[in-house]
């Protein structure tokens, strides 16, 4: 068991849930309650990366970061670094890779808030941000964990886009997906076959515990 | 309420960003890039290295042509293990390196197959002729010509001996010489022409059989090692170390040629 890549995997997933537990609840919500104006254009943007091939989004973020000009370039003499073959670059990566798994189930979980019950709390004088965080947030609360678990599985078994724009970089972009991949290339199968049993076991868990969770929401308004 | 929970969540979040991020920058342990065919060669220098200086080193194997775009587009290296010479040129042309680097070690080609096939192994290649006349030939693994150095001096052998042609629609590209390697060894190809260093590797052992082939049917492996600009001292040192006794022998051992 390589725990480095593995140590690495995880606190990629938790970053990335950071950053999109904020984003998801925002635009979930907004997606859930609101009509406006180029909405379909937004929500086929935002589901891009389920179908979108990673090499395809592995390589424009090769193109846009690269140093040697533009974003890249700026990103570079401003900062010191681009987010190219770093883990703030896989960090970005994964936030927009995620971005449907974590934004579908959230909308789903405030659509599904009858919209009587917010009415009645804004109707009793509640501010918008405490109606949120006292009524829609803990009945929207199985949609949000649920989204939160399927990043975070997926987080961990990326593959195409981290080796592309992280490269193979040990305790620095080499996760664990890598790290198998890496493991067979060097003729190492007993380790490539204890992480992959590993992986196999920790996303059948992910997938039951998300069934579980709606299972749960279902009785919740049954 | 459940809200404790997300609580804690963002906390540990929080946390592990911080805290981690410190740890992976904390050592001074250079990142060297390395061309995947002296893998296991490395590893033993890597420990001797550490035996006699103290210094570990952090390597990220990949295919000499990956790796060239990898250091081009930026990447953190201090130290660039190429399998020719003609990518160092390039990364000098374009003054990423410090100079022209220094060849280490020769390469050699094998033909290998794993144990399970019966294919007829030589130096001349006339089993794998034969087995390519008579219909048995399947799949042979090379390393991808394009960016894979061994994968274009196999070219060059299938091409001096006329297979080139007869062989297309036989050929399973690896990404770089040790996928090839891994399919070959497997038996998912029934042979491949890969690195003679990566054919001896230990856990190879007993599972495979191979054939060193004449170095003289291919444009030499020149194994070169260049400091890039940014290298520190410990890569510094590792450049020095590589040239020295210590080093040399691993390599013959491992099946290089002194340069």
């Amino acid at each position: 068991m390589d725990w480095q890549a593995l140590s690495l995997s995880i606190k990629l997933s938790f970053v990335t849930l950071l950053f999109l537990l904020p984003i998801g609840v925002f635009l979930g919500r907004w997606l859930a309650y609101r009509q406006f104006w180029g909405k379909s254009l937004l929500q086929t943007l935002l589901a891009l990366p389920l179908v979108l091939p990673p090499t395809v989004l592995g390589y424009y973020l090769l193109v846009v970061f690269s140093p040697q000009d533009g974003l890249g370039l700026w990103l570079l003499n401003t900062f010191g670094t681009s987010l190219i073959f770093n883990f703030q670059g896989l960090v970005l990566a994964s936030i927009i890779f995620n971005l449907p798994f974590a934004i579908h189930p959230m909308q789903r979980a405030f659509a599904g808030i009858p919209r009587e019950v917010r009415e009645a709390a804004s109707c009793c004088g509640m501010k918008p941000a405490l109606v949120l965080w006292r009524i829609e947030l803990p009945l929207a609360w199985p949609g949000i964990i649920s989204a939160m678990v399927m990043c975070f599985a997926h987080t961990l078994g990326e593959f195409g886009i981290v080796l592309m724009i992280g490269g193979n970089i040990p305790n620095e972009t080499q996760t664990i997906a890598i790290s198998i991949y890496d493991r067979v290339q060097s003729f190492d199968n007993q380790a490539a076959a204890i992480m992959s049993f590993s992986l196999l076991l920790f996303s059948m868990l992910t997938i039951s515990f998300t069934y579980w969770l709606s299972a749960r929401s279902e009785q919740i308004y049954d | 309420m459940k809200l404790p929970l997300f609580k804690a969540q963002l906390y540990l979040g929080f946390f592990l960003l911080f805290f981690s991020s410190s740890i992976i920058k904390a050592a001074d342990t250079p990142l060297i890039a390395a061309a995947s065919n002296i893998k296991f060669a490395l590893q033993d220098i890597a420990q001797s290295f550490q035996k006699d200086t103290g210094k570990s080193l952090r390597i990220s194997y990949s295919s000499s042509g990956n790796l060239t775009r990898q250091i081009q587009q930026g990447g953190p290296f201090e130290l660039f293990l190429s399998a020719n010479k003609q990518y160092v040129e390039q990364l000098y042309q374009q003054k990423k390196t410090v100079d022209q680097g220094v060849v280490f070690a020769l390469g050699r080609l094998a033909l290998l197959a794993s144990s399970h096939s019966n294919l007829v192994l030589d130096e001349q290649l006339i089993g794998l002729k034969k087995s390519l006349q008579d219909n048995q030939l399947q799949r042979i693994a090379i390393a991808n010509p394009e960016h894979a150095p061994f994968g274009f001096a196999a070219r060059e052998v299938l091409q001096q001996h006329g297979l080139w042609q007869s062989l297309q629609g036989h050929l399973v590209l690896g990404e770089n010489a040790a996928q090839a390697t891994q399919f070959a060894s497997s038996g998912a190809a029934q042979a491949g022409l890969v690195s003679y260093s990566l054919a001896l590797a230990p856990s190879l052992k007993n599972h495979v059989r191979y054939v060193a082939l004449p170095s003289t049917l291919h444009s030499p492996l020149q194994q070169t090692a260049v400091l890039l600009s940014n290298a520190g001292v410990t890569a510094k040192l590792f450049y020095q170390y590589l040239q020295q006794e210590k080093a040399q022998s691993i390599l013959s051992r491992h099946g290089f040629n002194r340069p």
